[in-house]
């Protein structure tokens, strides 16, 4: 019997089967919830994992063994947000001016001010300099903290918040500002949430999902050129 | 799906293999992603065909499975933060109010030079006399 349960909790197949169940439950939970804005999956599903790790000890790392064969697929996501975009060519024209200022400029702005509010509030360096590229996409966001001399680990955490964020917060906020242009919206949720932000804008409109994939991507860019730069000047 | 699956990984596999060998520090899905929307912009250019039953039909399958439960990929990477609940406890403000604050206020420029761009865009379109 002990073998079995030590089995259970060392096997990644409970993870990834744990995993998926949370995520079923999150969705069902954004059903049955009528698309309540708390209510998402990536929430709701990784909430439940960690209270049931820490119900039977088990430490991140042997969850990790499952989760990363889950976490293996976002490379391949990233890359499939070519198909949306593509459907939404006819768009690209007239948006052109908007995306090349728009987006460098706003990852500007979350560089600058993410450390500048650390700073006043009485956060450490080493603080300043993780929080810096948290609007970029994990990926990308974990190599340029290793380059600046932040926190890897840490980074990862703060991107999950912006995106958690964005999901949740991203479209009441933009419904009060008035912002009706889907292509607005998803420039805008991948600039500061990315992979999140855009799965949430993918859910609610295929425009706004398509716009916020390509922001993502241009903002990652824009974040790994720039974030050097800004850290040297603050 | 076979030949969706090869396309989509296919593209990212280039993608990770032109990041380093030119060592740019940009994700290789990311190259994957422009190097997938060329390839379907010359397929679809190519053939004429519509979205189900045209050459690239496996592509947009598998991609679209991936894309609707794309929050779920998010979920172990997520589960991380119990390993910093300890930092964050012990810096809880200056963590908060960077995120929060930044985050609008990346958001708030994004959305305000976008708007005025495409303010300006469809104000000079109509004096020169062309479609915005």
């Amino acid at each position: 019997m002990t073998e079995t349960l030590d089995y259970l909790r060392e096997s990644p197949l409970t993870w990834i089967v744990v995993t998926l169940l949370a995520y079923q439950g999150g969705v069902r939970l954004r059903e049955r919830t009528g698309g309540h804005p708390l209510a998402q999956p990536v929430l709701v599903a990784a909430g439940a994992v960690v209270v049931l790790l820490l119900l039977v000890g088990v430490d991140y790392e042997t969850y990790w063994a499952g989760g990363s064969i889950i976490h293996a697929l976002l490379g391949p996501a990233t890359v499939a947000l070519a198909v949306p975009l593509h459907q939404q060519a006819h768009h690209l024209r007239e948006m052109l001016r908007p995306i090349l200022v728009a987006l460098p400029v706003g990852a500007l702005v979350s560089i600058g001010s993410g450390m500048l509010l650390v700073r006043w509030l009485g956060g450490s360096e080493s603080l300043e300099l993780t929080i810096a590229p948290k609007s970029a996409t994990t990926p990308v966001a974990i190599a340029v903290v290793d380059s600046l001399g932040g926190v890897p680990s840490m980074v990862a955490v703060f991107t999950i918040v912006s995106g958690i964020l964005g999901a949740v917060a991203g479209p009441p906020l933009l419904d009060r500002l008035g912002v009706t242009d889907r292509r607005t919206r998803g420039l805008a949720m991948g600039a500061v949430s990315h992979g999140i932000g855009t799965s949430r804008s993918l859910h609610d409109d295929l425009t706004e999902g398509a716009f916020a994939g390509l922001s993502m991507g241009l903002t990652a860019i824009a974040t790994s050129l720039l974030a050097p730069f800004v850290v040297a000047l603050l | 799906m076979i030949t969706g699956a090869l396309w989509v990984l296919g593209c990212q596999l280039v993608g990770e293999v032109v990041v380093r060998s030119l060592g740019i520090p940009v994700p290789g899905p990311v190259v994957g992603m422009v190097l997938l929307f060329g390839v379907l912009t010359v397929r679809r250019a190519g053939k004429g065909e519509d979205a189900d039953g045209g050459p690239m039909a496996g592509t947009l399958r598998v991609a679209g499975g991936l894309l609707r439960h794309m929050q779920l990929l998010f979920v172990p990477v997520s589960v991380g933060i119990m390993v910093h609940a300890a930092t964050i406890r012990e810096a809880w403000l200056p963590i908060a109010g960077g995120l929060v604050g930044s985050w609008a206020a990346g958001l708030l420029t994004v959305v305000g030079l976008s708007a005025l761009l495409l303010r300006r865009r469809r104000a000079v379109g109509e004096g020169s006399g062309e479609l915005p």
